[in-house]
């Protein structure tokens, strides 16, 4: 394989393990915010714990995982998941809530359900603040991902942690401005998109 | 022949971590076709009785009922759906043209398309709006007045038997008050309803009220016609209201 082909297979593992773990984090993430929504306990409760798994250094929580779910992909997607759920239920919960609660009353005094609330009145004025913790997530599950690569996740961090391993220095550049790179481009792109809608 | 619309039996409300009854074993009996006012001052319970008759606050003990159906029985959802409900604060929803936020009831019930565009246009109608030059409109393009306007059509949108009113007209300039208070008057005349209007300015309580209700630390002082009580006040309380009151009139006869 010559070295633009390492670079590409890189990249495109390291999509992977973006993609799948944000349409996971997203579908989990939209789950728990319709329990927390209808009680105010259990979104604290749920913020708690995620924050304290939020915690945790990545490294440490890979390894803690390992016993369970081996090296590789499985571990360091669980791990982006975690990660992602207290980012993105932050924002969804403090999104939802920010809503004026005059519109929500005027909602609740005409007959609407809290579901038809949610949907029709909630979802709709917060999107702004919702895609701004998709945002969030993003960016934060491509930075992770680079570590992964520490306990066989593949991705671009291999590119990274090779090059340190065998001190080469184009490897280390190369490795490091893609994953910055796309961090740096993906954010900017979201930011435009978030300003759009 | 009158119906009762709205009956409390010695009803309660005492919220969580307060030590005192918010509403303080209130009976009271309305007919249908009342234009009722509740006057009293803040933190005297007005709102609170009138929140529980759509139940957004349960009462801690007695009962309610509407048209003889006690309404602890009724899902409180489709309660909602024959009462009407203008807030103050009005909250449109701002994401949504007038005519969505008109039509949100009607849509959910799955009325269909004509049905649900003539009753749009025969509401802003009602309520003094053309309706071909604000149907498209999104609520931050209207003055505080039009809001209220577009409050008032969304709550009358399926035609609820009974109207809710939490102080509608407070943020509003004392013009714009005038006419709407006017206005009001025209729709409760012409429609039949019973309205329940929530007030802390005498003169609107007196001046809309076919009866009103005067309320003070969560009882009622009275209830009964403005000329009634302006000439039997119940109490010290009623009596303090209505002096002020005279007193704000000989105020101004000073600048004749």
């Amino acid at each position: 394989m010559n070295y633009s082909d390492k670079l590409g297979k890189a990249l495109v593992e390291h999509l992977e393990i973006v993609v799948i773990t944000l349409i996971i984090s997203l579908l989990l993430a939209s789950v728990l915010t319709m329990f927390a929504v209808c009680s105010e306990k259990l979104s604290k409760v749920l913020i708690y714990l995620f924050a304290v798994i939020y915690s945790i250094p990545s490294l440490a929580l890979f390894a803690l995982l390992i016993p369970v779910t081996g090296l590789g992909k499985v571990t360091a997607i669980t791990v982006l998941i975690a990660y992602n759920q207290y980012l993105l239920l932050q924002s969804f919960i403090a999104g939802l809530n920010e809503v004026d609660p005059a519109i929500i009353e005027a909602a609740t005094g005409i007959g609407m359900s809290n579901v038809q609330i949610l949907f029709k009145v909630r979802l709709p004025l917060s999107k702004r603040a919702l895609f701004a913790g998709v945002r969030l997530a993003v960016v934060s599950t491509i930075g992770i991902a680079t570590i992964a690569a520490l306990i066989n996740a593949g991705g671009l961090g291999n590119i990274l942690f090779d090059g340190l391993r065998t001190m080469n220095v184009y490897k280390i550049l190369w490795g490091s401005t893609l994953a910055a790179g796309l961090a740096i481009g993906i954010n900017a792109l979201l930011s435009k998109i978030e300003k759009m809608i | 022949m009158f119906h009762k619309a709205i009956e409390f039996s010695n009803v309660s409300k005492r919220f969580d971590n307060t030590g005192y009854n918010a509403v303080d074993h209130v009976s009271l009996a309305i007919e249908e076709g009342e234009f009722i006012t509740i006057l009293g001052s803040s933190g005297c319970g007005k709102t609170t009785l009138l929140k529980m008759i759509n139940r957004l606050y349960e009462p801690t003990e007695g009962t309610i009922m509407l048209f003889d159906e006690d309404i602890r029985g009724v899902d409180a959802v489709k309660l909602r759906r024959r009462i009407g409900y203008v807030i103050q604060q009005v909250g449109l929803f701002p994401h949504m043209k007038i005519a969505e936020n008109i039509a949100i009831v009607p849509n959910l019930l799955k009325w269909n398309k004509e049905k649900i565009d003539a009753r749009v246009d025969e509401l802003l109608s009602l309520v003094g709006l053309e309706p071909q030059a604000f149907k498209k409109r999104y609520p931050s393009q209207l003055s505080g007045g039009q809001k209220q306007r577009i409050g008032l059509a969304r709550a009358l949108a399926i035609d609820p038997k009974i109207m809710l009113l939490d102080e509608p007209f407070g943020a509003i300039d004392a013009i714009n008050r005038m006419n709407l208070q006017e206005e009001l008057l025209c729709i409760h005349g012409g429609l039949k309803k019973t309205f329940l209007f929530v007030t802390h300015d005498i003169n609107e309580a007196f001046k809309l009220g076919t009866r009103v209700i005067i309320m003070n630390e969560g009882r009622i002082c009275q209830i009964d016609t403005p000329r009634n009580i302006v000439k039997n006040p119940a109490d010290d309380f009623v009596t303090s209201l209505i002096t002020s009151s005279r007193g704000q009139g000989r105020f101004w006869e000073e600048f004749d």
